[in-house]
């Protein structure tokens, strides 16, 4: 073991929550737009636009099905235009939260299509208004199963920030690669993937807490 | 109260149209305890959810206190729903919030001060005899209490007119009267109109004043409750009635035999 060893870790480390934490952030801003508008827009759902709903299925399936890096490089230019540089962690940013962004809006609306029909018909008898049954029963309802997915859009991100890395994001992943395989630093290479490995344990775990306690409160079990 | 006139409503499917409700008049006076019973399929629980328009009818008109509900816009439908109360077979209480919160959601809804929402959701609760729960979580409570949940949001806004949708169907015999009387003590204390559709005769014999009788999406008879019983005239309510005088009879057989002996 070198003694730059716990040094490279902890920059990796700090970029990688960088970047982890941003693009969350972001993706899921534009994720539960996109999951709420899917939800709604679906025929026989609150705000019926079944053209609208098909047009954003269309294009979030679109992006989903290009490979992560070539979204990347395709963003890039973006990344210049809103960053100011198509390098490092904050150009990653841009492209890791658009490329996240139809992931997580396919788990939340998965999440929000659970909330049964009738407590919205129930929600809606007592005169609601669409925007009160979206943020005070869809969501509320949706809750434990929208934390468990968006759970699994963030270990997706962060898997996705090493991708980026391996061209020029920075983080875990960049130090793997520039390091660990391409000058042959095995001490390198092993333990950034511990890290990592850590690292997704440590969100699962608390995804998983965090749906329990709202099961705990509202159900008495699990 | 209600006045139903020529109402039609049909679903479009892949293999062409069904037609579940077929000019469907009806009147239902104030103050009336209104029971709409039909086997399985007949239109029943379309025919209620259209007079708040859960269903959109296609043609015909549904008037409600004065209002014609099927000319409403958004916004005025929205408003006239906050004086109608619905009550389900499935409760459809919000498992995210209390009973307490549960209650006082259409009062938020209308947008109530929060202190009248406190006094008046204390009040409700104590009517359903639901007073000690206002901190629990519906899914703690049983069927009966969860149905009186549901009436107590059906009733805290002080409705018109109370709609239930086979609200006793997924209860069992003891906590359905219970409900049943619940519901006829509200009726005669706040003098509520109660349109209620089943497919159990107990209820209509227990409650209703009134009838009518859906058969394929038409009604096919109306009166009292009385004349269902004693002069059934569809096939329908023949029907229901020889399957309560089929277990009549043999009753009469099994303890005529024994008195006789």
């Amino acid at each position: 073991m070198k003694d730059d060893l716990l040094e490279l870790l902890w920059e990796g480390l700090l970029e990688t929550l960088y970047m982890v934490f941003w693009s969350s952030l972001f993706a899921l801003a534009i994720g539960i737009v996109l999951g709420v508008t899917l939800v709604v827009t679906e025929k026989g759902g609150i705000l019926e636009a079944p053209k609208l709903n098909k047009a954003i299925g269309t294009v979030i399936n679109g992006v989903r099905s290009l490979p992560l890096i070539i979204l990347i490089v395709l963003l890039l230019p973006l990344s210049r235009l809103i960053v100011g540089t198509s390098l490092g962690p904050t150009a990653a940013i841009v492209s890791l939260s658009i490329g996240a962004a139809p992931f997580l809006g396919r788990i939340i609306e998965n999440s929000l299509k659970e909330v049964s029909a009738g407590k919205i018909e129930a929600a809606k008898s007592v005169g609601a208004t669409p925007f009160t049954i979206i943020f005070r029963v869809l969501i509320p309802e949706a809750l434990p199963a929208l934390v468990r997915g968006i759970t699994i859009g963030i270990i997706g991100i962060t898997e996705f920030t090493a991708v980026a890395g391996a061209i020029g994001a920075g983080g875990l992943g960049s130090l793997a690669i520039r390091f660990g395989y391409q000058r042959f630093r095995e001490d390198v290479l092993i333990a950034t993937v511990i890290v990592i490995i850590l690292l997704v344990q440590i969100i699962q775990w608390s995804g998983d807490s965090i749906a329990k306690s709202i099961n705990k409160k509202r159900y008495k079990f699990e | 109260m209600i006045g139903i006139h020529n109402l039609t409503k049909t679903y479009k499917t892949a293999k062409g149209s069904i037609t579940v409700l077929q000019n469907i008049d009806l009147t239902i006076e104030k103050g009336d305890i209104f029971g709409i019973i039909g086997f399985s399929g007949a239109g029943k629980s379309t025919l209620i959810r259209c007079l708040n328009r859960l269903e959109e009818p296609d043609f015909g008109t549904i008037e409600i206190g004065g209002r014609l509900v099927t000319n409403l816009n958004e916004k005025e439908l929205r408003q006239a729903r906050q004086k109608i109360g619905m009550i389900f077979q499935q409760f459809n209480l919000l498992d995210a919030k209390t009973v307490y919160q549960n209650v006082a959601f259409p009062l938020e809804v209308a947008g109530h001060p929060k202190r009248y929402i406190q006094q008046r959701v204390r009040e409700i609760l104590d009517l359903v005899q639901l007073g000690d729960k206002e901190n629990v979580y519906p899914f703690q409570l049983s069927g009966g209490q969860k149905q009186r949940v549901g009436i107590a949001r059906a009733l805290v806004n002080e409705p018109d007119l109370l709609l239930s949708d086979e609200a006793t169907s997924a209860l069992d015999p003891q906590t359905t009267y219970s409900i049943l009387e619940l519901l006829k003590e509200i009726n005669r204390q706040l003098n509520l109109t109660i349109v209620l559709i089943t497919h159990e005769l107990d209820v209509l014999q227990h409650i209703c004043n009134n009838m009518a009788v859906l058969e394929k999406g038409r009604i096919v008879e109306t009166g009292s409750v009385e004349k269902f019983f004693l002069r059934p005239e569809s096939d329908t309510a023949k029907r229901f009635v020889s399957i309560i005088d089929h277990y009549r009879d043999k009753r009469n057989v099994m303890e005529g035999v024994g008195a006789g002996i």
